[in-house]
């Protein structure tokens, strides 16, 4: 008997409308296991923090068409209504996002924020939500926290936002907590400390976790497995070693040596010419065709079909369909 | 006088293309009904340092810690308030008059789209440097079009465009080839990579390691990515708060780190290693405040290994004999004298 997926999505679509259209997310299939860390590893336009909108459902009806399943705890998140949606957002799935100065509220205190959210799922009275969101400050390791409770967001530092904004995120207990690069404003030094700390609380609470990232040093440190997405599309998930250590798309290949993982000083790096599709209409063929030194003629023909190679390792590619059959 | 000059560069080929001496910044802070300087903050506080011709000088820290500014008045966006700049022994400001420094020394920025001005086609953004300088308009119009080709873009489909038809990383292209547009020595490339994706990010960085072989190009390249500055710099100056901690060749600054910033520093990097992954904090904290800065050593408050001593006598720059760099620390002193 297999586990309940925390997370399920199958074949997701997101579509934006307007002048021009953009099909940001192209047939995208991910499961996450309860308590387990997947990262999303891509670059900008690759459609990973619209994943994560989708699945918090962020993203502005009006413009935006969806399609496919999204799950969370067995219960589709695309039909919830107004209250279940406010109870499901920070209750049993939050977020955290890259700039905590737009995603605090420049006119709270940290305290009222987090003490806000406590009151939602929890319940309480705000005296008691206060002492909760001072409990939730220590527990991300604010210094001095009884005065940081006190604080507007603009009064404490780059770091520190970044600390409370966890603190909110985690105070109404998710089950599911969905990182969009929160690390990757800040300096390395910190950059390190935000890590550990969302890796000790995620071991502690035995949460799930999305993170997603352009930087696999990042992935490396926090994610037990992951997804490389390209174009809207995932092109090849496996445990954090495999992708390191033996990536098998071209496209990860490329991302690897573009990293400077082991790169000589002052040698030219081996890098992936062009750039990414503008993707105004759903790809028909390996997105990833144009740029590939791979590529044969059945690649600008169709869309190649996911192989899993192993029990964790899938990768979108004729190559390894070629391999496998 | 010309012969005069070519026959010192040939004889002073050992000798620094720019020098940095005890440059100083502080910006006040204004406060209050009249605006008076209240405090200031200490940007750059008295640092120096040589740049050799034809080498690619790395400058690492974290933010605030003064990087950029020593960037913005090494060409003088911003006037120091101390301090001098020597470009080819000559000094700003006797023998060097501020235009023929700028055309030595040229600047390509973090932020492409905000560096080009949004109203002026890509061939014009790149001529209007050298149409300055004194070159006629159509030849100008022409070295554009050269230069256009030479950062890989395809100057008839590219030289009629705005700034905002086109990629990131293609607009830093645009703006590597305005900078050179001027036949510049040196090029200071103030995180001109970092807001990149990862692999436009390699195709730029290819670029410059090509165009500086090409060129005979110095560069002085800013990044807070220790990754990519061990990749290109052939020495590298560690700068905390305003001050430059560590000096060196690349390789003995990465394997051999004296300043226990700079080691901190190179362990928070991320491991690359999924079995070896990062297990404790390098390095606590925040960096402090610039405009109040610690005594002594700037970064005793964070310091694992700081001593007493480290709270009230500032420690200076000094050969590490076991090492062949510069540090700043008085514990690496120590362990110099027990040598």
């Amino acid at each position: 008997m297999t586990q309940q997926p925390l997370v399920k999505i199958s074949d997701l679509h997101v579509l934006f409308k307007g002048q021009k259209n953009v099909c940001a997310v192209n047939g995208l299939s991910l499961n996450l296991l309860p308590g387990q860390v997947l990262g999303i590893l891509g670059e900008s336009g690759s459609g990973k923090s619209v994943t994560l909108k989708a699945l918090l459902r962020l993203l502005p009806a009006h413009k935006t068409e969806i399609r496919g399943l999204i799950e969370v705890l067995g219960r589709n998140v695309m039909s919830l209504n107004a209250a279940d949606l406010a109870s499901f957002r920070g209750g049993i799935a939050s977020m955290i996002f890259q700039d905590p100065m737009l995603a605090l509220d420049p006119v709270y205190t940290i305290g009222d924020q987090i003490a806000e959210v406590v009151t939602r799922h929890h319940g309480l009275k705000r005296r008691d939500a206060m002492a909760y969101a001072l409990d939730m400050l220590k527990k991300v390791r604010i210094p001095s926290p009884e005065r940081r409770l006190k604080a507007y967001p603009h009064e404490i530092s780059g770091g520190m936002r970044q600390r409370a904004m966890i603190a909110l995120a985690l105070a109404g207990n998710p089950k599911l907590l969905l990182a969009d690069e929160p690390t990757t404003a800040l300096d390395a030094s910190v950059q390190m400390q935000i890590l550990l700390l969302l890796r000790e609380l995620q071991k502690e609470s035995g949460m799930g976790m999305i993170f997603v990232t352009h930087d696999i040093g990042v992935a490396v440190e926090i994610c037990d497995v992951v997804a490389v997405m390209y174009a809207g599309q995932i092109v090849e998930t496996g445990t954090i070693r495999d992708i390191v250590k033996d990536p098998k798309h071209p496209y990860t290949k490329g991302l690897l040596a573009a990293n400077l993982h082991g790169a000589e000083r002052g040698k030219r790096l081996e890098t992936i010419p062009g750039s990414p599709p503008l993707l105004e209409s759903a790809p028909t063929s390996c997105s990833f065709a144009p740029r590939c030194a791979y590529t044969q003629a059945v690649c600008r023909l169709k869309a190649p079909e996911a192989v899993t190679i192993s029990k964790n390792i899938t990768v979108r590619c004729i190559l390894e369909t070629n391999m496998n059959s | 006088m010309s012969e005069d000059t070519s026959t010192r560069r040939t004889h002073m080929a050992d000798a620094p293309l720019l020098e940095v001496r005890e440059i100083t910044k502080f910006f006040p802070i204004k406060s209050g009904l009249f605006g008076r300087a209240t405090n200031s903050v200490r940007a750059v506080d008295g640092i120096s340092f040589n740049v050799l011709r034809r080498e690619t000088l790395g400058i690492v820290g974290e933010s605030g810690c003064g990087k950029s500014t020593t960037a913005r008045l090494i060409v003088d966006l911003i006037s120091p308030d101390k301090g001098d700049i020597l470009f080819d022994a000559r000094r700003l400001g006797t023998d060097l008059t501020l235009n023929e420094l700028r055309r030595n020394v040229q600047m390509v920025f973090q932020d492409s789209y905000a560096s080009l001005n949004p109203r002026l086609t890509i061939e014009d953004t790149i001529a209007f440097g050298p149409i300055i300088h004194g070159v006629p308009r159509e030849y100008a119009r022409r070295l554009a079009w050269e230069l256009l080709s030479k950062v890989g873009l395809d100057p008839k489909r590219f030289a009629g465009r705005y700034p905002h038809e086109i990629s990131g990383g293609q607009r830093q292209r645009v703006n590597i080839a305005r900078a050179l547009a001027v036949k510049p020595q040196i090029i200071i490339l103030d995180e001109s990579v970092s807001a990149l994706d990862k692999s436009v990010e390699a195709q730029v960085l290819n670029l410059l390691l090509d165009l500086k072989k090409e060129l005979d190009l110095t560069y002085i390249f800013i990044s807070h990515d220790l990754n990519v500055v061990k990749f290109m710099a052939d020495r590298v100056i560690v700068m905390y708060l305003g001050e430059i901690v560590e000096v060196g060749p690349v390789e003995s600054i990465y394997a051999e780190t004296a300043h226990p910033y700079s080691r901190s520093l190179l362990a928070s990097m991320p491991s690359m290693d999924p079995d070896h992954r990062s297990e404790h904090v390098a390095l606590a904290g925040d960096p402090p405040n610039p405009i109040i800065p610690p005594s002594g050593c700037r970064f005793h408050p964070r310091c694992p290994i700081a001593i007493p001593k480290c709270k009230t006598e500032k420690p200076l720059l000094h050969i590490q004999k076991t090492r062949g760099h510069l540090a700043a620390c008085h514990l690496t002193a120590q362990q110099q004298e027990t040598f």
